[in-house]
């Protein structure tokens, strides 16, 4: 199983564009599942029709307290790295905004005040697209702060028997882009040749030099000169995979909600060749 | 009783700071004399997050009941108020006469 997340720091540079053509192109050849892990603004399931099938709602830790039990040790505050909670004497302040359910309280109480309890964050639901391209999207919960443990549980339990797993990370360059890209085996970075482009891509470059992970360029928008990405790449030895240039036929079709990649030509072919590679 | 004002500094003829979270100061001042203030660094505002919490455990170890600042947020809200420390909130100028001026009116 090849994974391969698609990944850009700024936002509207072409990410879910380009996981939609390469699972729609890949999908000929290959059993694909396609994850949109922007689950706070999933979008992936506009362009793909099919059955969906919901599946049980994501549950994290939250702790519930019990205050005969407590004896106001403060540990748990201690350990909270995200100051959480607060412990006074009436009661105990948990904030679940602030919390990363760690279970760090629910281990450090001497006494077991702290109980293993859960919220829902998130729905998770399967479409099948056809026999060999499925999708899984997410809808976080109204109020939940964070994506990463809905963005973690949306990446488990795939199919043994799917060959490319495509991850399409949200924006910006923070959590929930490295809980996309984790575990993957390959990074496609999206970016349009313009300042911004360059300036959010940057960002991401040097996250994920951290991470260690293999990554590439995709140029989205791609014009005659992009000398102002490609110098870049070439200065720190960044491939560059595809080109992908603007197109007015695309971008109607698009915003009617279809994705046709046979309006650049030879896209198809360059796809499975650069799959191989990756 | 004591006060505590946020700061800019640590002393009283620093600026009220904006944030309450994570200001560089705390002022802990006795509303009988508020000659004897003590200054104290706000270890909360380098927090990863709930800096807003977290000064609030600050100032509350230091006794303070009143807290005077330009805006609180809602986290700390729900922490000074567990407390039973009051928010004064929409102060500015010089932590000395904003002091002064609660204290004396």
């Amino acid at each position: 199983m090849k994974k391969i997340a698609v990944a850009s720091g700024k936002g509207g540079t072409g990410k879910s564009t380009v996981s939609l053509l390469f699972a729609l192109i890949l999908s000929e050849d290959y059993r694909v599942k396609l994850i949109d892990c922007d689950v706070e603004e999933p979008n992936c399931h506009l362009f793909l029709e099919g059955p969906v099938k919901k599946q049980e709602p994501v549950k994290i830790f939250s702790p519930g307290f019990d205050l005969n039990k407590c004896t106001r040790c403060k540990k748990c505050e201690e350990v909270c790295e995200f100051n959480a909670l607060v412990v006074t004497e009436k009661k105990i302040l948990h904030f679940p905004e602030l919390c990363h359910n760690c279970k760090g309280c629910l281990i450090v109480c001497p006494v077991g005040a702290v109980s293993d309890s859960y919220r829902v964050s998130g729905i998770v639901y399967d479409k099948s697209i056809d026999k060999k391209l499925s999708l899984r999207y997410a809808e976080q919960n109204i109020g939940e702060a964070k994506a990463s443990p809905l963005i973690e549980a949306i990446k488990k339990d795939i199919q043994k028997d799917v060959q490319i797993v495509i991850y399409d990370s949200p924006p910006g360059a923070g959590c929930s882009m490295v809980e996309t890209v984790n575990n993957a085996d390959y990074v496609i970075l999206i970016a349009e040749p313009t300042p911004f482009g360059l300036s959010d891509l940057k960002v991401t470059v040097e996250v994920l030099k951290k991470i260690n992970v293999r990554t590439g360029l995709v140029i989205n928008s791609s014009q005659k000169d992009n000398s102002i990405l490609t110098d870049y790449a070439s200065n720190i030895g960044l491939d560059i995979l595809l080109n992908i240039p603007y197109s007015k036929e695309f971008a109607r079709e698009y915003s009617r909600g279809i994705i046709v990649p046979d309006i650049f030509p030879g896209l198809k072919e360059s796809v499975k060749e650069l799959i191989k590679r990756l | 009783m004591n006060i505590a004002s946020t700061s800019t500094g640590g002393s009283m003829s620093a600026q009220v700071a904006q944030s309450f979270g994570r200001c560089a100061y705390f002022i802990i001042a006795d509303t009988d004399n508020i000659k004897d203030f003590e200054p104290i660094q706000n270890s909360a505002a380098s927090a990863a997050g709930g800096a807003g919490p977290q000064a609030a455990k600050i100032i509350n170890e230091k006794g303070a009941k009143i807290l005077l600042t330009s805006k609180v947020g809602p986290n700390a809200e729900g922490a000074l108020k567990e407390y039973g420390i009051k928010a004064v909130e929409g102060i500015s100028g010089k932590v000395k006469d904003a002091i002064e001026e609660y204290v004396n009116k």
